[in-house]
């Protein structure tokens, strides 16, 4: 086919993070015909897993965790040289090393991929029993202590404080959700939606107290209960902190690498290219311009680290293949066995429903910006999600998006 | 060849049929439907299954 097999100079391509992205991004390379060396250095002792089911089915059922690949798949079919149980230490440019906890690995090209870090409540003593939820060791520690919870505290109700929420109470515990915000998911769906999905965890049964702060607590060593802003206090035997995530670059600092000042994310162009030469970004840590849909973003979706780690290996490795990642974000939810789903973006001049209502166990509402369609969120409507999603990705315009509800086959959309 | 949903895990995300709507459509139910089910080794095929976030479907042999 008459391309480069992306010869890099000596120590070949080093991906940073071994999870969803940083996964992609290898097997991306290899299925790109890179033939170098490839090193996969991840913190966790573990294979990369699905994360998704963490707050999900893994905490309802007992399902064994879900590994994307095999070691052998891995290490043999890809030839890839697995780093696991190894934590980025510090990155190096001029010596174009990344140090390890096991030692410096050097690098031709380099794929920063270590995802977001759970934040934690300032100014709050942490006890036992008071979680927070990320990684598949959380996970297996929050079920076993889920299992006798009879009353469970969660603390932030964006989507992971409610998939939380709701798999508490499936397990039967009474649980109370607290948000600070007056209205949850304002930034992920805008303020019409996230007040209509915020009432879902009423509808089935989970206390939902938004406006209020977490003030401390109570407990000698294990948490007792959770005293709120309002003077209210809140017993509970788990309490799990659901108040988002922020980039795991702190090991990037003094490296020279040009960090976002609000969140510490890494600042990309368009290509997923940082500000440091051969070293590239995908997945959670990432802020890029997004020519889809006009705007720089850092997402922390499935979607996105699967794509984006594809998406830098190849523009890494092969210059003469590299493309923009253009794309519409899209993410899924669970809640109390009802499916949310959002394609696009909640940046927008209004909101609409196009079929259903607020207060409905399903609907589509629709995202507005000028003359264009930019994001829908549905619930419960399955069918509906993926093509709205091609169709704002052909930059289909407003006025016409409500065709896409009647479509039995696929809009159009530009390709 | 042909494409196989494993349906224990198929959870109609729908990722397959962003990727390749004229093979995979997610029903009103949630239940992915396949439009065909022979694979000739399309690339936009082969994508949606690689893709799937469930590792639900794959490629199997005829016979």
């Amino acid at each position: 086919m008459g391309m480069s097999n992306g010869s890099v100079a000596g120590p070949g391509l080093v991906v940073v993070g071994a999870s969803l992205a940083g996964l992609r991004a290898v097997e991306s390379a290899r299925r790109a015909g890179y033939e170098g060396p490839v090193t996969l250095i991840g913190a966790e002792p573990h294979l990369p897993y699905d994360r998704p089911p963490l707050s999900k089915q893994f905490l309802t059922a007992d399902p064994e965790p879900a590994y994307y690949t095999t070691e052998e798949a891995l290490t043999g079919e890809l030839g890839v040289e697995l780093r696991l149980d190894c934590r980025a230490s510090s990155l190096d440019p001029p010596a174009r090393q990344v140090r390890t906890t096991t030692g410096p690995v050097a690098y031709g090209r380099l794929i920063v991929a270590t995802g977001a870090e759970p934040r934690v409540l300032a100014n709050v003593r942490p006890l036992e029993g008071v979680w927070t939820l990320r990684t598949l060791d959380d996970a297996v520690a929050l079920r076993v202590a889920l299992r006798s919870a009879r009353k469970v505290v969660v603390v932030g109700a964006g989507f992971i404080g409610s998939e939380i929420a709701s798999s508490a109470h499936s397990r039967g515990a009474e649980v109370t959700l607290v948000e600070a915000a007056p209205v949850p998911l304002v930034r992920a769906v805008g303020e019409v939606v996230g007040e209509s999905l915020s009432r879902l965890h009423t509808r089935n049964g989970t206390r939902l107290i938004c406006g209020v702060h977490v003030e401390r607590m109570v407990g000698n060593e294990h948490v007792e209960a959770v005293r709120l802003s309002s003077g209210e206090t809140l017993t509970a035997d788990v309490v799990v902190v659901g108040v988002g995530a922020a980039p795991a670059t702190s090991w990037l600092g003094g490296s020279g690498i040009q960090l976002d000042p609000r969140d510490g994310g890494i600042i990309c162009d368009a290509y997923l290219e940082t500000s440091l030469p051969d070293v590239y970004a995908a997945g959670d840590v990432v802020h890029w311009p997004n020519a889809l849909l006009d705007d720089t973003v850092r997402l922390e979706n499935w979607t996105n680290a699967a794509d984006q780690g594809a998406r830098a290996a190849v523009n890494a490795l092969f210059p003469d293949r590299r493309r923009p990642h253009e794309t519409v974000p899209y993410f899924w939810s669970d809640w109390y066995g009802h499916r949310i789903q959002f394609a696009g973006t909640a940046m927008a001049d209004s909101v609409t429903f196009a079929s259903g209502g607020p207060d409905e166990d399903r609907f589509v509402a629709l995202y507005r910006r000028g003359a264009r369609l930019v994001g829908a969120a549905t619930l419960n409507e399955p069918r509906k999600i993926m093509k709205y999603r091609r169709y704002i990705a052909g930059r289909g315009t407003w006025a016409e998006a409500h065709k896409v509800l009647v479509a039995r086959t696929p809009v159009p959309a530009t390709d | 060849m042909k494409l196989v949903v494993d349906r224990g895990r198929c959870t109609g995300i729908g990722i397959c049929e962003s990727i390749a709507p004229d093979v995979f459509e997610v029903g009103d139910d949630g239940v992915l439907v396949v439009h065909s089910e022979d694979f000739d080794g399309n690339e936009q095929v082969a994508e949606a299954v690689r893709s799937c976030p469930a590792m639900a479907l794959s490629i199997a042999e005829d016979g």
